[in-house]
Protein backbone atom coordinates (compact mmCIF):
# COMPACT_ATOMS: atom_id res chain seq x y z
CA UNK A 1 0.00 0.00 0.00
CA UNK A 2 1.30 3.41 -0.98
CA UNK A 3 -0.06 6.78 0.15
CA UNK A 4 -1.20 9.31 -2.41
CA UNK A 5 1.35 11.92 -3.40
CA UNK A 6 2.39 14.77 -1.14
CA UNK A 7 5.17 17.24 -0.73
CA UNK A 8 7.53 16.51 2.15
CA UNK A 9 8.95 19.15 4.47
CA UNK A 10 11.47 18.60 7.25
CA UNK A 11 11.80 21.80 9.28
CA UNK A 12 14.38 22.06 12.06
CA UNK A 13 12.50 24.47 14.31
CA UNK A 14 8.94 24.93 15.59
CA UNK A 15 8.79 28.38 14.00
CA UNK A 16 9.74 26.98 10.59
CA UNK A 17 7.14 24.24 11.02
CA UNK A 18 4.49 26.85 11.88
CA UNK A 19 5.41 28.84 8.78
CA UNK A 20 5.05 25.74 6.61
CA UNK A 21 1.64 25.00 8.12
CA UNK A 22 0.56 28.59 7.47
CA UNK A 23 1.84 28.61 3.87
CA UNK A 24 0.29 25.35 2.73
CA UNK A 25 -3.30 24.22 2.55
CA UNK A 26 -4.14 20.66 3.50
CA UNK A 27 -0.90 20.15 5.41
CA UNK A 28 -0.51 17.50 8.11
CA UNK A 29 2.06 17.11 10.84
CA UNK A 30 4.09 13.90 10.83
CA UNK A 31 5.25 12.75 14.28
CA UNK A 32 5.92 9.03 14.77
CA UNK A 33 3.72 8.26 11.80
CA UNK A 34 2.21 5.05 13.15
CA UNK A 35 -1.32 6.42 13.04
CA UNK A 36 -1.00 8.87 10.14
CA UNK A 37 0.92 6.74 7.62
CA UNK A 38 -1.49 3.76 7.91
CA UNK A 39 -4.39 6.20 7.42
CA UNK A 40 -2.63 7.66 4.38
CA UNK A 41 -2.04 4.19 2.92
CA UNK A 42 -5.77 3.55 3.19
CA UNK A 43 -6.44 7.03 1.71
CA UNK A 44 -8.44 7.96 4.80
CA UNK A 45 -5.98 10.86 4.95
CA UNK A 46 -4.64 12.51 1.79
CA UNK A 47 -2.59 15.54 2.82
CA UNK A 48 -0.93 17.56 0.08
CA UNK A 49 1.90 18.49 2.43
CA UNK A 50 3.56 16.55 5.21
CA UNK A 51 5.50 18.53 7.80
CA UNK A 52 7.86 16.08 9.54
CA UNK A 53 8.74 17.20 13.09
CA UNK A 54 11.34 14.48 13.66
CA UNK A 55 14.17 16.93 12.95
CA UNK A 56 12.95 19.53 15.46
CA UNK A 57 15.31 19.07 18.39
CA UNK A 58 13.51 21.58 20.64
CA UNK A 59 10.48 19.26 20.72
CA UNK A 60 12.43 16.42 22.29
CA UNK A 61 13.44 15.63 25.84
CA UNK A 62 12.24 15.49 29.42
CA UNK A 63 13.24 18.02 32.05
CA UNK A 64 12.27 18.92 35.57
CA UNK A 65 11.24 22.53 36.17
CA UNK A 66 10.53 22.92 39.90
CA UNK A 67 7.47 20.77 40.60
CA UNK A 68 6.64 20.31 36.94
CA UNK A 69 7.89 17.72 34.48
CA UNK A 70 8.14 19.16 30.97
CA UNK A 71 8.03 16.60 28.18
CA UNK A 72 8.72 17.62 24.60
CA UNK A 73 5.89 16.53 22.32
CA UNK A 74 8.24 14.59 20.01
CA UNK A 75 9.64 12.48 22.86
CA UNK A 76 9.19 8.83 21.90
CA UNK A 77 7.56 6.12 24.00
CA UNK A 78 10.97 4.41 24.25
CA UNK A 79 12.46 7.63 25.62
CA UNK A 80 9.65 7.91 28.19
CA UNK A 81 10.37 4.36 29.35
CA UNK A 82 14.10 5.08 29.68
CA UNK A 83 13.64 8.38 31.56
CA UNK A 84 15.13 8.57 35.06
CA UNK A 85 13.17 11.76 35.73
CA UNK A 86 9.88 10.00 35.02
CA UNK A 87 10.80 6.87 36.97
CA UNK A 88 11.52 9.02 39.99
CA UNK A 89 8.78 11.66 39.74
CA UNK A 90 5.95 10.17 37.68
CA UNK A 91 6.43 6.42 37.18
CA UNK A 92 2.85 6.05 35.94
CA UNK A 93 3.89 7.47 32.55
CA UNK A 94 6.59 4.80 32.31
CA UNK A 95 4.10 2.04 33.15
CA UNK A 96 1.66 3.28 30.53
CA UNK A 97 4.30 3.65 27.80
CA UNK A 98 5.52 0.08 28.38
CA UNK A 99 2.06 -1.23 27.47
CA UNK A 100 1.80 0.73 24.21
CA UNK A 101 2.30 -1.25 20.99
CA UNK A 102 5.68 -3.00 20.67
CA UNK A 103 9.38 -2.04 20.81
CA UNK A 104 9.69 -0.99 17.17
CA UNK A 105 6.55 1.13 17.27
CA UNK A 106 7.60 2.67 20.61
CA UNK A 107 10.85 3.79 18.94
CA UNK A 108 8.82 5.92 16.54
CA UNK A 109 5.60 6.74 18.40
CA UNK A 110 5.62 10.01 20.34
CA UNK A 111 3.69 11.24 23.36
CA UNK A 112 2.58 14.36 21.47
CA UNK A 113 1.39 12.43 18.44
CA UNK A 114 -0.53 10.03 20.65
CA UNK A 115 -2.28 12.95 22.38
CA UNK A 116 -2.86 15.21 19.36
CA UNK A 117 -4.35 12.43 17.23
CA UNK A 118 -7.43 12.46 19.48
CA UNK A 119 -8.02 8.72 19.21
CA UNK A 120 -9.95 7.50 22.29
CA UNK A 121 -8.11 4.18 21.93
CA UNK A 122 -4.72 5.81 22.49
CA UNK A 123 -3.25 5.48 25.96
CA UNK A 124 -1.91 8.96 26.69
CA UNK A 125 -5.18 10.93 26.55
CA UNK A 126 -6.77 9.25 29.59
CA UNK A 127 -3.37 9.35 31.29
CA UNK A 128 -3.17 13.11 30.75
CA UNK A 129 -6.60 13.46 32.39
CA UNK A 130 -5.55 11.31 35.35
CA UNK A 131 -2.33 13.32 35.76
CA UNK A 132 -4.09 16.68 35.40
CA UNK A 133 -1.53 17.59 32.74
CA UNK A 134 -1.28 20.88 30.88
CA UNK A 135 -0.70 20.94 27.15
CA UNK A 136 1.40 23.71 25.66
CA UNK A 137 0.28 24.71 22.17
CA UNK A 138 2.02 27.14 19.86
CA UNK A 139 0.62 29.02 16.89
CA UNK A 140 2.13 31.77 14.78
CA UNK A 141 1.03 34.43 17.29
CA UNK A 142 1.67 32.94 20.73
CA UNK A 143 1.86 30.04 23.11
CA UNK A 144 -1.26 28.93 24.91
CA UNK A 145 -1.79 26.41 27.66
CA UNK A 146 -4.78 24.08 27.60
CA UNK A 147 -5.57 21.84 30.58
CA UNK A 148 -5.92 18.20 29.50
CA UNK A 149 -9.47 18.37 30.88
CA UNK A 150 -10.36 20.84 28.08
CA UNK A 151 -8.35 19.25 25.27
CA UNK A 152 -10.18 16.10 24.21
CA UNK A 153 -13.41 17.08 22.49
CA UNK A 154 -14.41 13.96 20.55
CA UNK A 155 -13.09 11.20 18.34
CA UNK A 156 -10.13 12.63 16.36
CA UNK A 157 -11.21 16.03 17.65
CA UNK A 158 -9.11 18.10 20.06
CA UNK A 159 -8.63 21.72 21.10
CA UNK A 160 -5.80 22.01 18.55
CA UNK A 161 -6.72 24.52 15.86
CA UNK A 162 -5.60 24.49 12.24
CA UNK A 163 -1.98 25.56 11.98
CA UNK A 164 -1.14 24.89 15.64
CA UNK A 165 1.44 22.54 17.09
CA UNK A 166 1.36 20.74 20.43
CA UNK A 167 4.85 21.45 21.72
CA UNK A 168 5.07 20.34 25.33
CA UNK A 169 3.28 18.27 27.95
CA UNK A 170 3.51 19.54 31.51
CA UNK A 171 2.84 17.14 34.34
CA UNK A 172 3.00 17.89 38.07
CA UNK A 173 5.46 15.67 39.97
CA UNK A 174 3.80 13.18 42.30
CA UNK A 175 3.28 14.60 45.79
CA UNK A 176 4.10 12.49 48.88
CA UNK A 177 1.45 9.85 49.74
CA UNK A 178 0.46 9.59 46.10
CA UNK A 179 -0.22 6.20 44.55
CA UNK A 180 -0.97 5.23 40.99
CA UNK A 181 -2.13 2.34 38.89
CA UNK A 182 -2.56 1.47 35.23
CA UNK A 183 -4.43 -1.60 34.06
CA UNK A 184 -5.10 -2.32 30.41
CA UNK A 185 -6.96 -5.16 28.79
CA UNK A 186 -5.83 -5.88 25.25
CA UNK A 187 -6.32 -8.91 23.08
CA UNK A 188 -2.67 -9.09 22.09
CA UNK A 189 0.53 -7.07 21.97
CA UNK A 190 0.11 -4.15 19.63
CA UNK A 191 -3.66 -3.97 19.91
CA UNK A 192 -5.50 -0.96 21.25
CA UNK A 193 -7.08 -1.35 24.67
CA UNK A 194 -10.41 -3.11 24.95
CA UNK A 195 -10.53 -0.95 28.07
CA UNK A 196 -7.89 0.67 30.25
CA UNK A 197 -7.80 2.89 33.30
CA UNK A 198 -5.08 5.09 34.79
CA UNK A 199 -5.67 6.17 38.40
CA UNK A 200 -3.82 8.71 40.54
CA UNK A 201 -4.67 8.87 44.24
CA UNK A 202 -3.35 11.07 47.06
CA UNK A 203 -3.98 10.20 50.70
CA UNK A 204 -4.31 12.55 53.65
CA UNK A 205 -3.75 10.23 56.60
CA UNK A 206 -6.14 7.38 55.91
CA UNK A 207 -8.58 9.32 53.82
CA UNK A 208 -8.52 10.09 50.13
CA UNK A 209 -7.54 13.72 49.57
CA UNK A 210 -7.85 13.50 45.80
CA UNK A 211 -8.32 10.88 43.13
CA UNK A 212 -8.50 10.99 39.34
CA UNK A 213 -9.76 8.03 37.33
CA UNK A 214 -9.17 8.05 33.57
CA UNK A 215 -10.86 5.72 31.08
CA UNK A 216 -9.49 4.65 27.69
CA UNK A 217 -11.50 3.51 24.65
CA UNK A 218 -14.94 3.34 26.25
CA UNK A 219 -16.34 6.67 25.03
CA UNK A 220 -15.95 8.95 21.96
CA UNK A 221 -12.91 10.42 23.70
CA UNK A 222 -10.79 9.77 26.78
CA UNK A 223 -12.85 10.60 29.86
CA UNK A 224 -12.66 10.81 33.62
CA UNK A 225 -15.07 8.92 35.85
CA UNK A 226 -15.91 12.03 37.89
CA UNK A 227 -18.90 10.54 39.74
CA UNK A 228 -16.68 7.71 40.96
CA UNK A 229 -14.02 10.22 42.01
CA UNK A 230 -16.60 12.29 43.94
CA UNK A 231 -17.72 9.19 45.79
CA UNK A 232 -14.17 8.44 46.99
CA UNK A 233 -12.81 11.93 47.67
CA UNK A 234 -12.64 12.69 51.41
CA UNK A 235 -13.45 9.10 52.35
CA UNK A 236 -11.46 6.27 53.86
CA UNK A 237 -11.40 3.95 50.86
CA UNK A 238 -12.70 0.46 51.56
CA UNK A 239 -13.42 -2.53 49.32
CA UNK A 240 -17.10 -1.73 49.42
CA UNK A 241 -16.47 1.89 48.38
CA UNK A 242 -14.31 0.67 45.48
CA UNK A 243 -17.23 -1.54 44.42
CA UNK A 244 -19.59 1.44 44.52
CA UNK A 245 -17.06 3.50 42.55
CA UNK A 246 -16.82 0.71 39.95
CA UNK A 247 -20.60 1.00 39.47
CA UNK A 248 -20.16 4.72 38.80
CA UNK A 249 -17.38 3.93 36.32
CA UNK A 250 -19.75 1.68 34.41
CA UNK A 251 -22.36 4.42 34.33
CA UNK A 252 -19.79 6.76 32.72
CA UNK A 253 -18.94 4.36 29.87
CA UNK A 254 -20.41 4.69 26.37
CA UNK A 255 -18.37 2.20 24.34
CA UNK A 256 -19.10 1.18 20.76
CA UNK A 257 -19.41 -2.48 19.90
CA UNK A 258 -16.62 -3.78 17.67
CA UNK A 259 -14.33 -6.80 17.30
CA UNK A 260 -13.01 -6.21 20.82
CA UNK A 261 -16.40 -6.84 22.38
CA UNK A 262 -19.96 -5.68 22.82
CA UNK A 263 -21.11 -2.74 24.92
CA UNK A 264 -21.82 -4.76 28.06
CA UNK A 265 -18.48 -6.58 27.98
CA UNK A 266 -16.47 -3.41 27.42
CA UNK A 267 -18.35 -1.60 30.17
CA UNK A 268 -17.62 -4.38 32.64
CA UNK A 269 -13.99 -4.58 31.59
CA UNK A 270 -13.58 -0.82 32.04
CA UNK A 271 -14.91 -1.17 35.58
CA UNK A 272 -12.54 -4.06 36.26
CA UNK A 273 -9.53 -2.14 34.96
CA UNK A 274 -10.54 0.86 37.12
CA UNK A 275 -11.09 -1.41 40.14
CA UNK A 276 -7.61 -2.90 39.79
CA UNK A 277 -6.01 0.51 39.25
CA UNK A 278 -7.80 1.94 42.31
CA UNK A 279 -6.50 -0.96 44.43
CA UNK A 280 -2.96 -0.58 43.05
CA UNK A 281 -3.04 3.17 43.66
CA UNK A 282 -4.31 2.75 47.22
CA UNK A 283 -1.66 0.18 48.05
CA UNK A 284 1.13 2.36 46.64
CA UNK A 285 -0.18 5.50 48.37
CA UNK A 286 -0.13 3.67 51.73
CA UNK A 287 3.43 2.33 51.35
CA UNK B 1 5.25 14.66 -7.17
CA UNK B 2 8.86 15.31 -8.02
CA UNK B 3 11.39 12.72 -6.97
CA UNK B 4 13.93 13.76 -4.41
CA UNK B 5 17.51 12.76 -4.01
CA UNK B 6 18.36 10.94 -0.77
CA UNK B 7 21.61 9.53 0.54
CA UNK B 8 22.07 6.99 3.28
CA UNK B 9 24.25 4.08 4.32
CA UNK B 10 22.78 0.65 3.71
CA UNK B 11 24.69 -2.12 5.46
CA UNK B 12 27.71 0.17 5.52
CA UNK B 13 27.58 1.04 1.80
CA UNK B 14 26.76 4.58 0.68
CA UNK B 15 23.53 4.71 -1.33
CA UNK B 16 22.11 7.38 -3.59
CA UNK B 17 18.48 7.07 -4.55
CA UNK B 18 15.73 9.10 -6.16
CA UNK B 19 12.47 8.63 -4.31
CA UNK B 20 9.01 10.10 -4.22
CA UNK B 21 8.21 11.38 -0.72
CA UNK B 22 5.35 8.87 -0.49
CA UNK B 23 7.62 5.85 -1.00
CA UNK B 24 8.04 3.71 2.09
CA UNK B 25 11.50 2.61 3.14
CA UNK B 26 10.83 -1.11 2.72
CA UNK B 27 9.80 -0.72 -0.93
CA UNK B 28 12.85 1.37 -1.79
CA UNK B 29 15.11 -1.22 -0.15
CA UNK B 30 13.40 -4.13 -1.90
CA UNK B 31 12.30 -2.82 -5.29
CA UNK B 32 14.79 -0.09 -6.08
CA UNK B 33 17.91 -1.30 -4.28
CA UNK B 34 17.19 -4.99 -4.81
CA UNK B 35 17.75 -6.23 -1.26
CA UNK B 36 14.77 -8.52 -0.82
CA UNK B 37 15.79 -10.02 2.52
CA UNK B 38 13.55 -7.53 4.29
CA UNK B 39 10.01 -8.84 3.91
CA UNK B 40 6.62 -7.18 3.67
CA UNK B 41 4.13 -9.09 5.78
CA UNK B 42 1.10 -7.17 6.97
CA UNK B 43 2.14 -3.74 5.63
CA UNK B 44 0.38 -2.25 8.68
CA UNK B 45 3.24 -2.20 11.26
CA UNK B 46 1.94 -5.19 13.19
CA UNK B 47 3.92 -8.23 12.07
CA UNK B 48 7.52 -7.00 12.19
CA UNK B 49 8.71 -8.89 9.08
CA UNK B 50 9.92 -5.57 7.63
CA UNK B 51 11.99 -4.67 10.71
CA UNK B 52 15.25 -2.90 9.89
CA UNK B 53 17.73 -0.98 11.98
CA UNK B 54 17.54 2.79 11.33
CA UNK B 55 20.14 4.95 13.08
CA UNK B 56 20.65 2.33 15.78
CA UNK B 57 16.98 1.63 16.46
CA UNK B 58 14.64 -1.12 15.35
CA UNK B 59 11.82 0.24 13.18
CA UNK B 60 9.15 -1.21 10.95
CA UNK B 61 10.18 -0.09 7.48
CA UNK B 62 6.65 -0.40 6.08
CA UNK B 63 5.70 2.59 8.23
CA UNK B 64 8.74 4.82 7.72
CA UNK B 65 9.15 6.97 4.62
CA UNK B 66 12.32 6.33 2.66
CA UNK B 67 12.97 10.07 2.69
CA UNK B 68 13.13 9.87 6.50
CA UNK B 69 16.23 7.69 6.14
CA UNK B 70 18.02 10.53 4.34
CA UNK B 71 21.54 10.97 5.80
CA UNK B 72 20.91 7.99 8.07
CA UNK B 73 22.23 4.47 8.49
CA UNK B 74 20.15 1.41 7.69
CA UNK B 75 20.97 -2.19 8.52
CA UNK B 76 19.04 -5.08 6.96
CA UNK B 77 19.40 -8.83 7.34
CA UNK B 78 21.87 -8.80 4.43
CA UNK B 79 24.23 -6.80 6.66
CA UNK B 80 24.44 -9.35 9.48
CA UNK B 81 26.83 -11.93 8.02
CA UNK B 82 30.41 -10.90 7.27
CA UNK B 83 33.46 -12.43 5.57
CA UNK B 84 33.95 -14.79 8.50
CA UNK B 85 30.48 -16.29 8.05
CA UNK B 86 27.03 -16.09 9.56
CA UNK B 87 26.27 -13.84 12.49
CA UNK B 88 25.90 -15.71 15.81
CA UNK B 89 22.16 -15.03 15.70
CA UNK B 90 21.77 -16.58 12.27
CA UNK B 91 23.67 -19.70 13.36
CA UNK B 92 21.60 -19.94 16.53
CA UNK B 93 18.34 -19.71 14.59
CA UNK B 94 19.56 -22.68 12.51
CA UNK B 95 20.83 -24.67 15.49
CA UNK B 96 17.76 -24.10 17.66
CA UNK B 97 15.24 -24.47 14.81
CA UNK B 98 14.09 -20.88 15.27
CA UNK B 99 12.27 -20.93 11.94
CA UNK B 100 10.16 -23.11 9.72
CA UNK B 101 8.88 -21.22 6.67
CA UNK B 102 11.37 -18.40 7.28
CA UNK B 103 9.15 -15.51 6.29
CA UNK B 104 9.44 -13.71 9.64
CA UNK B 105 13.11 -14.59 10.09
CA UNK B 106 14.77 -11.49 8.56
CA UNK B 107 12.73 -9.23 10.85
CA UNK B 108 13.36 -11.51 13.82
CA UNK B 109 17.12 -11.48 13.22
CA UNK B 110 17.44 -7.74 12.73
CA UNK B 111 15.26 -7.03 15.79
CA UNK B 112 17.19 -9.58 17.89
CA UNK B 113 20.47 -8.02 16.72
CA UNK B 114 19.44 -4.63 18.13
CA UNK B 115 17.75 -6.12 21.20
CA UNK B 116 20.95 -7.92 22.23
CA UNK B 117 22.84 -4.63 21.98
CA UNK B 118 20.27 -3.05 24.28
CA UNK B 119 20.25 -6.03 26.62
CA UNK B 120 23.23 -8.37 26.11
CA UNK B 121 22.22 -10.88 28.78
CA UNK B 122 18.42 -11.09 28.76
CA UNK B 123 16.10 -13.41 30.64
CA UNK B 124 13.47 -15.41 28.73
CA UNK B 125 10.83 -12.91 29.84
CA UNK B 126 12.91 -9.96 28.65
CA UNK B 127 13.36 -11.66 25.27
CA UNK B 128 9.59 -12.12 25.00
CA UNK B 129 9.01 -8.42 25.70
CA UNK B 130 11.90 -7.30 23.49
CA UNK B 131 10.75 -9.44 20.55
CA UNK B 132 7.04 -8.67 21.02
CA UNK B 133 6.86 -6.66 17.80
CA UNK B 134 7.66 -9.67 15.60
CA UNK B 135 5.07 -12.30 14.79
CA UNK B 136 5.80 -15.90 13.78
CA UNK B 137 3.02 -18.24 12.66
CA UNK B 138 5.16 -21.41 12.55
CA UNK B 139 7.38 -21.94 15.54
CA UNK B 140 5.22 -21.08 18.52
CA UNK B 141 8.12 -18.80 19.55
CA UNK B 142 9.80 -21.24 21.97
CA UNK B 143 12.68 -21.98 19.63
CA UNK B 144 13.05 -18.32 18.73
CA UNK B 145 13.47 -17.51 22.42
CA UNK B 146 16.03 -20.31 22.70
CA UNK B 147 17.89 -19.06 19.62
CA UNK B 148 18.11 -15.48 20.91
CA UNK B 149 19.28 -16.73 24.29
CA UNK B 150 21.86 -19.02 22.76
CA UNK B 151 23.17 -16.23 20.55
CA UNK B 152 23.39 -13.94 23.58
CA UNK B 153 25.59 -16.49 25.33
CA UNK B 154 27.83 -16.91 22.28
CA UNK B 155 28.18 -13.17 21.83
CA UNK B 156 29.03 -12.71 25.51
CA UNK B 157 31.80 -15.30 25.26
CA UNK B 158 33.17 -13.86 22.04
Amino acid sequence: MIPSGFEYHAPSSVNDALKLLAEHDNAKILAGGHSLLPMMKLRFAEPDHLVDLNGVAELKGIRLDGDTICIGAMTTESELIASEVLREHCPLIVDVAKLIADPQVRNKGTIGGDIAHGDPGNDHPALMLALDAELLIRNSQADRVVPAADFFLGTYWTALEEGEILTEIRVPVFQPHTGYGYNKLKRKTGDFATAASPVVLTLDGDSCRDIRIGLTNVAPMAIRATAAEDLLRGQVITDSLIEQAAEKVMAACEPVEDLRGDVEYKTHMAAEMARRSMRDALERARS
Amino acid sequence: MAKQHIMFKLNGQPIDALVEPRELLVYVIRDQLGLTGTHVGCDTSHCGACTVDLNGQSVKSCTVLAIQANKGEVLTVEGLADASGLHALQQSFIDEHGLQCGFCTPGMLVRAYRFLQENPNPSDEEIRVGMAGNLCRCTGYQNIIKAVKSAAQKLQQA
